[in-house]
């Protein structure tokens, strides 16, 4: 099985929200200080939905991220996970871009890559949670696609993916190659072991820059959006909460509970 | 782009009936297309589903497009992404908005790169510029950290908009509307895929997105047992048990108990949140419920921001004691 997963770096979704700024002048978030970008969650569990393959049928896993000041410990993840390969488009022209340019440019260094049977997303990044790119990428690439998958098995050419729904699930079978986008509800994604950290140290990650993807730069990132951003800003939180102070934890209890009913919201 | 006109919503349908999220379109789609001064019409696509279109029309739509198939029994991605492009190219909107579930997340994205358009995903307000008469995309993003607004000069202008952000219109049978017809006329070899099975995960009781009542529990209930005191809570108030993100990725809880960004929306009366920290990805889930109740250990929690009222406690403490309480005042 000839593999590829999205994966990409963003401000790590687990940090504390009071050290979210936004700068309303840029429209930009600040790195919050001291807290190091990851992979997006999402894209983890892709990761893992292409390693659980790799465990039971063999292959080959290349992992690809677009960004600008890719940090190589953060997008060497997948490498040490368990991935085999893992490709950059790292550079200026890559930056800005909104689902349209990065699913294009993805698309692209796909297209350059040639072989593959599967490509793995992350349903949504944790950063703009848009959650199109995976079936943008599909799109420009002519591959049916399947999206929130909670588990995946390959037969005969064909992937059996059980696709969450709003009540449960839906069992669908797509031939390969195909596309498909993953959800947590795969389970949690292995950690990495000292064993694949070393390994991953010792792999140089592939650079691509527009030229080696043969990209219209006007079709890539910032240039080749098609939303406009207006505004991004952090809604006002207003409201205060009381604090039930008692003596014991009990007794704040049946204090709430008196409260909660005096106010006739029990 | 003066060809482009009006407003079309997708309305999904479930179980035989329209989903609750295509009325919410309808009362959405009703105020843009009035801000536009053009109609809004209704798209629905299924098999055995021409029943419906009157019920569009109820709700608000003054067209009804429907696409009426067997190949259309079931939601998948080629057939509905072929059926929606031919019946936006045949009708132009201006503007498109569909629901943010498993359906609209998946169709809507594909759509948008097929007719070389742009979507919004998950939108929680869309609204009519004033001045360049584009629609106005809000919607969290940074997981619920922040909120953005987007626009686009390409059409349709496409939008997904989550469960409860928007009201309905009062159902009015008396509204009149015209029903057109069109066939889907797809080739069986362009659906690609297949529905092998379908399993609804069956709910005891209440159904959490329709709870009046929530007893939410996180990552600090530390295990599937704790979770037997939040649903004797939880009966108590007539009301349905959720989780957290970790609860459900530990195999505590079933993954459709998980409230957020990504699980489910709700707005109950009553939402107590035990143990929970209260990241944004969770909040985006609980934030439109009226009163939230917050027992965390730890004083700094993000929850104690977002709710109404708290106890800084061990939920293992609490929970007991209030929920005896309540039993107590219910009784009497």
């Amino acid at each position: 099985m000839n593999m590829i997963v999205c994966v990409k770096q963003v401000i790590d979704p687990e940090a504390p929200p009071a050290s979210f700024k936004v700068d309303p002048s840029s429209n930009t978030v600040a790195l919050p200080s001291g807290i190091s970008p990851v992979i997006s969650p999402f894209d983890e569990n892709a990761v893992e939905a292409a390693l659980r393959i790799k465990d039971a049928q063999g292959g080959k896993i290349t992992a690809i991220s677009l960004g600008i000041n890719l940090l190589r410990d953060v997008v060497r993840k997948p490498l040490s996970m368990g991935a085999d390969e893992l490709i950059l488009l790292d550079d200026e022209a890559f930056a800005g871009g909104d689902s349209w340019s990065t699913a294009y440019a993805l698309a692209m260094a796909i297209k350059k890559i040639g072989e593959y049977d599967l490509i793995f997303c992350g349903r949504q990044a944790a950063d703009w949670d848009a959650g199109q790119v995976g079936s943008g990428i599909a799109e420009i690439l002519g591959l049916p696609s399947v999206t929130l998958a909670k588990k995946i098995d390959i037969t005969d050419g064909k992937a059996r993916v059980e696709r969450v729904t709003t009540d449960g699930y839906e069992v669908i079978e797509v031939p390969l190659p195909a596309l498909i986008t993953v959800s947590n509800e795969l389970g949690e994604p292995r950690y990495a072991t000292i064993r694949g950290i070393m390994a991953a140290k010792k792999k140089e990650p592939v650079i691509w820059k527009p030229a080696d993807i043969g990209s219209e730069p006007s079709q890539l990132g910032a240039a080749g959006r098609r939303t406009k951003l207006l505004k991004l800003f952090q809604p006002v939180r207003e409201g205060k909460c009381e604090i039930i102070e008692e003596d014991s934890p009990e007794e704040a209890a049946v204090s709430l509970a008196l409260k909660l009913r005096e106010a006739k919201i029990l | 782009m003066a060809e482009y006109k009006g407003v079309m919503i997708y309305g999904e349908v479930t179980e035989g009936k329209l989903a609750a999220i295509a009325t919410e379109l309808l009362g959405c789609g009703r105020k843009l297309a009035d801000d536009l001064g053009q109609e809004l019409c209704a798209v629905l696509a299924g098999s055995d589903i021409s029943s419906l279109a009157q019920e569009a029309i109820a709700f608000g739509a003054d067209k009804v497009y429907v696409v009426d198939d067997p190949l259309l029994k079931d939601y998948q991605t080629d057939s509905y992404v072929l059926t929606l492009e031919k019946v936006v190219k045949q009708v132009m909107p201006q503007i498109l908005i569909l629901g943010q579930t498993s359906i609209g997340g998946d169709l809507a994205p594909r759509l948008a790169f097929r007719l070389e358009t742009a979507a919004s995903m998950g939108c929680v307000e869309l609204a009519i510029d004033p001045d360049s008469k584009l629609m106005r995309q809000t919607r969290p993003v940074y997981g619920g950290n922040a909120q953005a607004i987007f626009t686009g000069e390409t059409y349709p202008q496409i939008a997904t908009v989550r469960a409860k952000a928007m009201s309905p219109l009062k159902r009015d049978t008396s509204r009149q509307g015209e029903i057109i017809t069109i066939e889907a006329g797809l080739d069986p070899s362009a659906i690609r895929t297949k529905v092998l099975k379908k399993v609804t995960e069956e709910v005891e009781g209440v159904k959490l997105e329709d709870a009046e009542a929530v007893v939410c529990g996180g990552r600090g209930i530390g295990g599937a047992d704790g979770f037997k005191q939040l649903e004797e809570l939880a009966k108590l108030l007539n009301g349905a048990v959720g989780a957290t993100r970790p609860p459900c990725d530990n195999g505590w809880v079933p993954d459709g108990w998980q409230v957020g960004l990504t699980g489910k929306i709700v707005t109950p009366d009553l939402y107590i949140a035990v143990a929970v920290s209260g990241s944004s990805q969770h909040m985006s889930g609980c934030s439109g419920s009226k009163n939230i109740i917050a027992i965390n250990k730890d004083p700094e929690a993000n929850i104690f921001k977002e709710a109404h009222f708290g106890i800084v406690g061990d939920w293992k403490k609490v929970i007991p004691a209030f929920t005896e309480k309540v039993k107590e005042l219910l009784a009497g």
